[in-house]
């Protein structure tokens, strides 16, 4: 096997973002939830991995959808 | 009744012997229920201390009486421990994992330590007490005092062996007992249970509240199977105890100890396998503890998730075509019984007066009044007279079900929301309820026998959510995919169709009574044909009367033969549709127009444009009309609308004869060895590929050759043309050859070896031996071919079947799923925990139902409209 395969260069794996905190404050704010009321995603996630984002943190997926052409939803990082 | 509280949390945990007899009023020592005189007998299980559940007696713990009395618990003392049979599988975890001698884990102090630490603040234990099982499993000294352990077998469904031993429910508490809350609490025990509560000493027996006696009219008692299942915990156990008194020889006791153990664990549960059920005199299967939970009609399923309603109805269901689409025909009978609460107000006192008087058994009336302070008057035995007299603002009638009242209408199974919807009742003669055919495909109903429910809702608040929420009108559009449901069916297509194809002209009288049977009274348009100093209107004209002015649209009629070259308006079928300000200019209405669950372009342009309760009226009228038309216009088909002339038969028989020479060619090129293989397939499935290849082909081919004879001159043609019943396969199929027949989409193969029939060689591929049915439905099947169209057709059968259950299946659970997700104003999709689930409803936040064709909007039509270009393309 050669190097690590990084799995954002896969075609169906979407652009994964990791949140600043501002940017967080606007989302927890402008849905008025907290963050465990996101959808989750587990820090041993590929993807996860390969972006460095840690438990705790929040990531923005900007992904192709076909009724609405561009998605953006969130997940939260939990451990697992 | 003390007030209902909510409950903040349920504990699940095991009785302790103790807990048992504390709860206990008494203890039950004697099988008899009932002396001579039909009382209780004192310490029997219909002990009056257990409560009561027969009126005039009052319970001997709490002194009330029936209706109070919540029941009391007593206990049986057994005479030897029996295990309790669900929970053989902790016993056993616990008898495998502990010393023999000294009841310590198999484990040293300092892995128990580790364990112990692991599971400290988590949870739920079970996965460190699965790490526990795991890693004790191959020990066999015991760390503690050096004990030899001894392998332990558990055999279904409750012996425990040691070795050869079998060791007694007496062994196994001893040894229970002996096991250290903290190392039980390593296996999975909570520390405020001892294990050895898992053997049971003494037996809780519920109160009779749980258990009741029936008395039928003969006077006979009948006990409930709970209680005879005790009776014989209670005889057996008396005899145990009377074996080890009068000190029997072993083997006894040990026979009637397994007994026991039997009776107890079957009053738990009788779907125990490996143990026979416990029945019943009869013969019948008892219902013990478990099976009143448990299933379909359990307590959970069956009475708490499911609950029986007053104010209902069931009856057969009949067509009505006279009904308005939101009307339900209700019989009298079934009007007298149904009632509303109304209360009286200084505005309808003088009607409400009139049904009091006329009382329960002249349809509008009335069968209860209810006075201000709450009493109730029945009205077969109360004064009428004097009662409508006294009746005043503030009182409530409970008033027969009349004309215009809003109720639920409902057809099993409710797979979507459109089979339940609210409609105006209409009290009709007869014994069934009538309802329109428009609203048949959505609850997907026909007459052959259907039963419906009719709901009535109480409140006003009720009855205006339904008609606000659950109206037939508002459903016209499916929230599935935003296109109408509602339309024609059947005759309603060819009525239409007839009237507005090319040619049908009409008097002034057949006019006239085609439109006042569609319920129009405006006066005629000018005649478009005046012939012989008679006038002459055509069908277009008539038909235009019922669309609403100002109505634009264009489409292609279902009857488009997809020609290269569209004609447009000089299309010689006349499938061109176009409606120009509500005037039917150029093409026939067919499927396309208005038929239920097809392209329905009319309707969807009109529920758009006008709103549902147009697109309602226009449904009514049309309808009615289109059967009229039919009527005035004749329409009929038989057995001979198949017939085609010998010089066809010929020509079909010459084309299947060819096809028959082909398949032999294959098989024969297939035996040489010299078949090339299609990519990917073997010579054999290439083989077959190619000779199904040319039996469809030729199916196709006899058809078309029939087709040529079946024109739009012809009854059947015109149903399956225009999409109103039937298709062009169904006609050729009885016209021409019915085709290959099939099992799991290959052709026929099993049967005997190498051969589906002894009719046939063995091996032979040819095209009659493997179901190739070459005969017409008219001219009628051969046997060998009847038997291979039954082959096909069992597996069509055989498919519906499986398909309806597994759906149901999935269905259920979906539900489950789903049921608690709602969409919140801000447009994301949140569980009932407001856990985000979508953030935008599908992603666009779209609703389908107001959605055109899946999209949110479509911008050509919407910049025709404005720019008043009305042409498409």
């Amino acid at each position: 096997m050669g190097g690590e395969f990084d799995p954002r260069r896969h075609v169906l794996v979407p652009k994964h973002e990791i949140l600043s905190e501002e940017e967080v404050k606007e989302i927890l704010a402008r849905y008025r939830i907290k963050p465990s009321q996101l959808p989750w995603i587990k820090s041993s996630d590929p993807v996860v991995k390969a972006i460095g984002a840690n438990p705790g943190d929040i990531l923005k997926i900007t992904r192709e959808s076909p009724t609405a052409g561009k998605a953006v939803v969130y997940r939260y990082v939990v451990k697992g | 009744m003390r007030p209902p509280r909510a409950i903040e949390s349920i504990h699940f945990t095991l009785l302790s012997p103790d807990d048992i007899r504390r709860i206990s009023v008494t203890r039950i020592v004697t099988a008899d229920t009932y002396d001579e005189d039909g009382f209780p007998i004192e310490r029997g299980l219909m002990d009056r201390r257990l409560g009561v559940v027969d009126p005039g007696l009052r319970c001997k713990t709490c002194g009330s009486g029936p209706r109070d009395c919540p029941g009391h618990f007593g206990h049986i003392e057994l005479a030897r421990p029996v295990v309790h049979v669900n929970y053989v599988e902790p016993i056993f975890d616990l008898l495998r994992s502990t010393c023999r001698k000294c009841g310590r884990i198999l484990l040293s102090e300092e892995v128990a330590t580790k364990f112990r630490e692991e599971m400290e603040g988590k949870k739920s234990w079970w996965e460190v007490s699965d790490k526990v099982l795991q890693s004790v499993s191959k020990v066999d000294k015991c760390p503690h005092c050096g004990e030899k352990q001894l392998e332990i077998k558990f055999e279904k469904p409750f012996t425990f062996l040691e070795g050869k031993n079998r060791l007694t429910p007496q062994d196994i508490r001893a040894r229970l007992e002996r096991i250290p809350t903290e190392d039980s609490t390593l296996l999975g025990v909570s520390p405020e249970i001892r294990p050895e509560w898992m053997v049971l000493t003494v037996l809780l027996v519920p109160p009779v509240t749980v258990r009741p006696s029936i008395t039928l009219e003969t006077g006979v008692r009948s006990e409930d199977d709970l209680t005879h299942k005790l009776v014989d915990i209670i005889r057996i156990n008396q005899r145990l105890a009377e074996n080890i008194e009068a000190g029997a020889p072993h083997l006894i006791v040990e026979d009637l100890w397994e007994l026991l153990q039997y009776h107890v664990a079957t009053y738990f549960s009788n779907e125990i396998s490996g143990v026979p059920p416990a029945r019943h005199r009869s013969g019948r299967v008892l219902r013990t503890l478990s099976q009143r939970l448990k299933g379909k009609e359990g307590r959970f399923r069956g009475n708490l998730s499911g609950k029986r309603v007053d104010f209902s109805a069931r009856a057969v269901v009949s067509p009505d075509p006279c009904l308005k689409l939101d009307e339900v025909g209700v019989p009298e009978q079934v009007a007298r019984v149904l009632t509303v609460r109304t209360r009286v107000t200084s505005f309808n006192i003088e009607e409400m007066r009139e049904y009091v008087r006329r009382g329960p058994k002249v349809h509008p009336g009335a069968n209860w009044v209810i006075s201000p302070d709450g009493k109730r008057y029945d009205l077969r035995y109360a004064d009428r007279e004097e009662l409508a007299k006294n009746l005043e603002p503030g009182y409530v009638v409970e008033r027969h079900l009349q004309n215009g009242d809003v109720v639920l209408f409902n057809r099993q199974p409710s797979l979507h929301r459109m089979s339940i919807m609210a409609h105006k009742v209409r009290v009709m003669p007869g014994r069934t309820f009538r309802l329109n055919l428009c609203v048949c495909p959505l609850y997907n109903a026909d007459f052959d026998g259907d039963e419906m429910n009719l709901h009535v809702p109480q409140s006003e608040e009720a009855q205006v959510e339904a008609k606000v929420l659950m109206a037939v009108q508002n459903q016209i559009i499916s929230p599935r995919f935003g296109g109408p449901i509602i339309g024609g069916v059947q005759d309603h297509i060819t009525g239409v169709y007839l009237l507005t194809r090319r040619g049908t002209l009409l008097t002034k009288e057949q006019a006239h009574q085609l439109l006042i049977e569609a319920g129009v009274t405006a006066s005629l348009p000018q005649p478009a044909v005046v012939r012989g100093g008679k006038e002459y209107w055509t069908g277009k004209q008539i038909f235009s009367q019922l669309l609403p002015k100002g109505l634009n649209i264009t489409y292609r009629a279902k009857i488009c033969a997809g020609c290269s070259k569209c004609m447009k308006e000089e299309c010689e079928k006349d499938a061109y549709v176009v409606v120009r300000d509500g005037e039917l200019i150029h093409g026939v209405i067919d499927a396309h127009g208005y038929k239920a669950l097809d392209k329905c372009e009319l309707l969807d342009e009109m529920v758009r444009e006008y709103g549902e309760e147009v697109t309602a009226e226009f449904l009514n009228k049309v309808t009615r009309l289109s059967i009229a038309a039919a009527r005035m216009l004749g329409f009929t088909t038989s057995i001979d609308d198949e017939d085609i002339p010998p010089i066809t038969k010929e020509r079909i028989e010459e084309a299947l004869e060819k096809a028959r020479k082909r398949v032999e060619q294959l098989i024969e090129i297939y035996n040489r060895g010299e078949l090339e293989p299609l990519p990917g397939r073997s010579l054999r499935e290439t083989l077959e590929m190619r000779i199904m290849e040319v039996l469809a082909e030729v199916r196709d081919k006899a058809g078309e050759i029939a087709e040529k004879h079946l024109s739009l001159a012809n009854p059947a043609v015109i149903m399956a043309r225009t999409g109103a019943r039937g298709s062009m396969l169904n006609l050729t199929q009885m016209a021409a050859c019915v085709g290959q027949q099939s099992v799991r989409g290959e052709r026929l193969s099993r049967g005997y070896v190498g051969r589906v029939l002894p009719h046939f060689k063995p091996g032979d591929l040819g095209a009659e031996a493997r179901g190739f049915v070459s005969s017409s439905y008219k001219e009628g099947l051969r046997p060998i071919e009847f038997f291979f169209h039954a082959m096909g057709g069992r597996e069509g059968l055989v498919d519906t079947a499986v398909r309806t259950a597994q759906s149901g299946y999935m269905q259920r659970r979906l539900i489950n799923a789903l049921q608690d997700l709602r969409v919140e104003y801000d447009g994301t999709v949140r569980d009932d925990r407001g856990r985000i689930v979508q953030f935008l409803y599908g992603e666009d936040g779209v609703d389908p139902m107001r959605a055109d064709n899946g999209k949110p909007v479509n911008v050509s039509k919407i910049v025709r409209k404005i720019i008043g270009v009305v042409e498409e393309d």
